[in-house]
């Protein structure tokens, strides 16, 4: 009897949401059910994944998610949202239930390996940091040792924060928190000294304060945290998708391409251009990705190129301000580099 | 289950059809019922294997002697981030049994004397236990939780706070801030051994002595003070030892250090948010029960007890509360087992418990199942063993006929 | 005149006043508040404690507190940033005025708030009625608001039918809770009396397999059901299946409130005399017939206020869907101590009060209702 109704719990689940037939080509999966299920922050990370009071999504994050179903389908709404915690994020990957994991995850060999997500394009490149209050008068991560510092579990952060102090011969409390906004409070109220997580966060954590004045980001950055994507391994088609449709930004920044010149600039005579585009007559680009031609074009139309989306979400045009730095193109000193499209 | 209305020709003799066979019934449904769950466990099972596989997992509990990496605030065993996941689990698991211990010793006595003061002929302190007992009864106690972490503990005065008081008052050594309490931590020294054996010696002597008394007072009717010889036995042999032995105990008194207090002991906030919520909530109800117990107790015993001669005193203790207990007892394990499994809240607020312990592994592992697996083959173990305990209590406390 | 020797009263005396030391003000607060020393010192500590505390409670709650404002600087002092006066302690109810609607329907889209209001007002439409004992027609109210009455709302408030779709990650707040509880009731019922009837069933399999479930279930903390649920469920199921987050948690309260319903119903199964079932057999009852006509009208009769008091316990239950980061009444209340528009430091401790305040006065209502019931339907066991 017990197992009849949970059996019955699943079956109505599985039949009220509409079962798919298990393959691992979620390529096709997503082309047929016309729409890309993205995993995203579910505590509003601003800059990264964040809604308003409306539920409309933005961020660096929700960009890419918003990128990929325009190269599928060519209309950037074709995106469903997952909000998820750090605890949830790999299961749902896992199981299927999200088709792409965008949620400033950390590119890492176990996560790459062990878990078994693949990972490429980076959208961010982070590293991990501390705030404190400006009236600790403390100048530099060498200063913390035996302060109480703020961490939230279950993430990269944790490790290297345990690692870091013990490289340097210091020791410290964790005061660990399930999610981020219970951190967030508990530093607010003075419950730690420090709070630790990727600078980004920090920033858009900052922001958040009564007077993001009294705050201070310190310089040190303890580790690398390059943030991107990841979809499931062994499918690499989708895997090819959802990389070349960040790289399909990166390049679109690279040929100057923008939101609103892309239309002139399909009238290019650069043949690269032209190929990127889909203008060249016989090009497969878009074919062998299992695309449109045109799929950079509706790219860049709906979300712009990498800089564009940046400046958008974290740079000078949003609150957080943060510079370019690590995240600008590889001919400005920056990481950004797309792979030729050829 | 639906049947067919059963009629049979009306010449012949009934015939009972196979289909209205009891035994046959009973066996198809049974039947059906296995096929149905072995179908589900399978069609589960099929699936994790499945979605393992196209994620490149393995099953296995394996993983328990990788190195955990992370640190754990509060830890009474050794423990750092070299240690393995299965030490984190050890630390958890210690932390989630003594929440659960010093909630339930706090909660049984509030409860009790709650549960009393409700049944009190003074009308002010029954109407204010009442008043406790409904408010608490009646809020999540997770929002409890939340009430003394983020609501009152977040309050007291900051660490800063502190260090400009000892700056003043140099000789104070507690301190409550909203980092914890802050306490003088003992410490042995090599004689101390000798202290703990004298004690365990008391208590041994102290239990061979009640039963002497125990024995004494059916044979003549008398007995013997078995309080204070107890007390002395238990307390003032050990406390003379201790003194003979020249001290050796020192107090390492907490001072300000660069951002926290050093030396001495800290009560975190953490823990403290958990067992206030936890206490005061399981309180609550315990303080129902026990008034239930003692009204179910009727009238007649009191009053039997007071010709006899009792006071009311000994009438409450030696009459109503043995009767009263064995109503008292099974509603008393379920709560018992509530606020173990109500510990769990503990992930909310930080405290490592098992469930918070096992949420970080289940992340830096992706170990899910495992974990899941554990988390529930524990607590049904502590919910058994707890069970166990108090049916044996109850059957002890059962009424003994003659 | 004749001789009256017989002594016949004609007329009462006026009763005697009680003796003063028993009828006035003053003795029942002797007998009531001061009839031992130990008494009199109880209650002189609980008077200090209460003219200490209440008064301070009072002040904090009401006359202290700010009633309005924008944002945060209304809550603040002159030296945190604000507008008061330095050292002003007090309730913030501007910051739970400003945020009412998001306490009550979290991120729901607020020119479709017409749809969960007109929800509220069904629900209570049906729900009045099958409390109120004398109203009849109890069937066909059970039948509109366990049957009908979800199946439209769920259409209501997700949308179809030409209404606009709203995802479930938008709803929040009060509304969050209550479907949960409702959906946890509504399940755990039949569940819970299949299971209860299962374990007291003489079928070795079903009987197995539902006690296995129900001390399993109800071995375990429903923290760890629930994760069960969130995390668990999508890898049970075929590969690329997706589960709503709101519908898994749906199924976790649902499972954990079922093992604990069967438990309150075996309770009332094992109350019927055996001459009941036996009766009922000699009648030629079937097995349904003989539960649904004759065992269990009585034994969910008899547990009732045991019944009312498993939704208390889920209703307080579902506070703990915020720890699988869904935003129930609580969840969204903790969230926003972190928005910066209200970021003071009486923040937390006003929301909580107003959330532990509307769980108490759902939790009270339903105990005070249980307690109503069980002193009708005492009636008929009265010795």
């Amino acid at each position: 009897m017990a197992k009849k109704i949970v059996t019955a719990l699943v079956g109505a689940a599985v039949l009220g949401l509409g079962a798919t037939a298990a393959q691992a080509d979620t390529l096709s999966d997503v082309k047929a059910k016309g729409f890309v299920q993205c995993g995203v922050n579910g505590s509003n990370l601003a800059g990264f994944g964040a809604q308003d009071s409306a539920g409309n999504w933005s961020g660096l994050d929700v960009d890419l998610c918003k990128a990929v179903a325009a190269a599928v389908f060519g209309d950037a709404t074709k995106v469903k949202y997952t909000p998820l915690s750090a605890k949830d994020r790999f299961p749902a990957l896992q199981s299927g239930e999200i088709d792409i994991l965008a949620r400033n995850t950390t590119w890492s060999i176990s996560r790459d390996s062990q878990l078994g997500f693949d990972f490429r394009a980076v959208n961010y490149y982070d590293g991990q940091g501390f705030m404190v209050k400006k009236e600790l008068g403390v100048k530099s991560a060498l200063e913390l040792s035996g302060a109480s510092i703020c961490v939230q579990s279950g993430t990269t952060t944790e490790l290297n924060l345990a690692d870091y102090f013990r490289a340097n011969n210091m020791d410290f409390k964790p005061v660990v928190f399930e999610a981020q906004d219970e951190a967030d409070a508990a530093y607010n109220a003075g419950r730690c000294d420090a709070y630790t997580t990727d600078a980004s966060g920090l920033y858009s954590i900052r922001l958040k304060m009564a007077n993001p004045d009294d705050h201070m980001v310190l310089p040190e950055i303890i580790s690398k945290e390059p943030l991107g994507p990841a979809v499931r391994q062994n499918d690499s088609k989708w895997f090819d998708v959802v990389s070349w449709s960040h790289y399909a930004m990166v390049a679109a920044e690279e040929f100057g391409i923008t939101q609103a010149n892309v239309e002139e600039k399909k009238k290019s005579d650069n043949p690269d251009i032209k190929r990127f585009l889909g203008e060249e007559a016989d090009s497969t680009i878009g074919a062998d990705l299992g695309l449109p031609k045109d799929w950079a074009v509706q790219i860049i139309k709906a979300v712009g190129n990498y800089g564009e989306s940046f400046e958008r979400n974290v740079g000078e045009g949003s609150p957080l301000k943060i510079a370019r730095g690590l995240n600008a193109l590889w001919t400005k000193g920056g990481l950004q580099y797309a792979p030729p499209i050829r | 289950m639906a049947l067919a209305d059963a009629r049979t020709g009306s010449g012949e003799p009934p015939k009972v059809s196979l289909l209205y066979n009891p035994a046959l019934r009973s066996a198809v449904y049974q039947i059906v019922t296995l096929v149905v769950i072995v179908a589900a466990v399978w069609y589960a099972w099929h699936n994790v294997v499945q979605n393992l596989a196209r994620a490149n997992m393995t099953a296995g509990f394996g993983f328990l002697n990788s190195r955990a990496g992370f640190d754990v605030a509060q830890s009474l065993i050794a423990y750092s981030s070299d240690s393995t996941y299965f030490r984190a689990l050890q630390v958890g698991l210690i932390n989630t049994l003594v929440i659960a211990a010093a909630g339930v010793v706090t909660a049984t006595i509030v409860g009790l004397l709650v549960g009393i003061g409700r049944l009190s002929h003074n009308w002010l302190i029954a109407k204010l236990c009442t008043v406790y007992v409904e408010i608490f009864r009646n809020i999540p106690p997770l929002l409890v939780i939340f009430f003394w972490y983020l609501g009152v503990l977040a309050l007291l005065p900051s660490i800063r706070t502190i260090f400009q008081h000892v700056k003043e008052n140099p000789d104070a050594a507690f301190f409550i801030s909203n980092r914890g309490i802050y306490m003088p931590a003992p410490v042995f020294g090599e004689n101390f051994g000798i202290v703990l054996a004298a004690f365990a010696l008391g208590v041994v002597a102290a239990i061979a002595f009640t039963i002497w008394a125990n024995a004494r007072q059916r044979a003549t009717g008398k007995r013997p003070p078995v309080l204070w010889v107890n007390l002395g036995l238990i307390v003032l042999f050990p406390l003379i030892v201790f003194v003979v032995v020249g001290a050796p105990l020192t107090l390492d008194y907490p001072v300000p250090g660069s951002f926290n207090m050093k030396g001495g002991m800290v009560i975190g906030p953490e823990f403290l948010a958990l067992y206030l919520a936890l206490s005061l909530y399981t309180a609550s109800f315990i303080a129902e029960i026990v008034r239930a117990g003692i009204r179910g107790v009727s009238k007649g015993q009191s009053e039997a007890s007071y010709a006899l001669g009792l006071r009311p005193g000994q009438a409450t203790r030696l009459v109503v509360l043995p009767q009263a207990l064995r109503i008292i007892i099974p509603p008393l394990t379920s709560q018992y087992l509530n606020l173990i499994k109500n510990s769990s809240l503990a992930v909310a607020v930080g405290y490592a418990d098992l469930v918070a312990v096992g949420g970080t592994i289940l992340n830096q592992s992706g170990k899910s199942i495992e974990i899941i697996a554990i988390w529930m083959v524990i607590y049904v173990s502590i919910s058994l063993i707890t069970s166990l305990f108090m049916n044996w209590f109850n059957a002890k406390m059962a009424l003994v006929e003659r | 005149m004749t001789e009256n020797i017989s002594y016949i009263r004609d007329h009462f005396l006026e009763a005697e006043k009680p003796p003063a030391a028993n009828s006035s003000a003053f003795a029942w607060i002797r007998n009531n508040l001061f009839s031992t020393w130990k008494d009199a010192v109880l209650t002189i500590l609980a008077v200090a404690a209460l003219v200490y505390y209440v008064p301070k409670a009072v002040n904090w709650l009401f006359i202290s507190a700010v009633w309005t404002g924008a944002d945060r600087t209304a809550c603040l002092t002159v030296d945190q940033g604000g507008q008061l006066e330095s050292g002003w302690n007090g309730a913030c109810w501007a910051y739970v005025n400003d945020r009412f609607v998001q306490f009550m329907f979290g991120s729901y889209p607020r020119d479709e708030l017409w749809r969960p209001l007109l929800v509220a007002a069904m629900f209570v439409a049906l729900l009045v009625p099958l409390l109120i004992p004398k109203v009849p027609r109890k069937g066909l109210n059970a039948l509109l608001l366990l049957v009908v009455f979800p199946i439209v709302s769920f259409f209501l408030l997700i949308g179809g039918f030409g209404l606009r779709h709203v995802e479930t990650s938008l709803w929040g707040g009060l509304m969050v809770t209550l479907i949960i509880s409702f959906v946890g009731i509504v399940v755990s019922l039949p569940a819970g009396i299949l299971l209860a009837l299962g374990r007291r069933s003489s079928m070795p399999i079903m009987k197995t397999a539902s006690i296995f479930f129900i001390e399993l279930i109800r071995g375990v903390p429903l923290i760890t059901v629930l994760f069960m649920a969130s995390v668990l469920l999508p890898l049970f199921l075929t590969p690329g299946n997706n589960i709503d987050k709101f519908l898994r948690a749906l199924i976790g309260v649902s499972i954990f409130a079922s093992a604990y319903m069967a438990e309150v119903i075996r309770g009332g199964l094992q109350a019927i005399p055996k001459g009941q079932y036996e009766a009922a057999d000699a009648l030629g009852l079937n097995y349904f017939h003989k539960m649904t006509f004759i065992v269990l009208p009585q034994a969910i009769k008899l547990v009732i206020p045991g019944i009312v008091n498993t939704f208390i316990g889920m209703f307080k239950d579902t506070s703990l869907v915020t720890i699988i980061s869904m935003y129930d009444l609580l969840g969204i209340v903790k969230a926003s101590f972190g928005d910066s528009g209200w970021i003071t430091p009486v923040t937390p401790l006003t929301g909580l009060i107003f959330a532990g305040f509307v769980f108490w006065i759902f939790c009270f209502g339903m105990s005070r209702y249980s307690a109503f019931v069980e002193r009708r339907l005492d009636t008929s066991h009265k010795r």
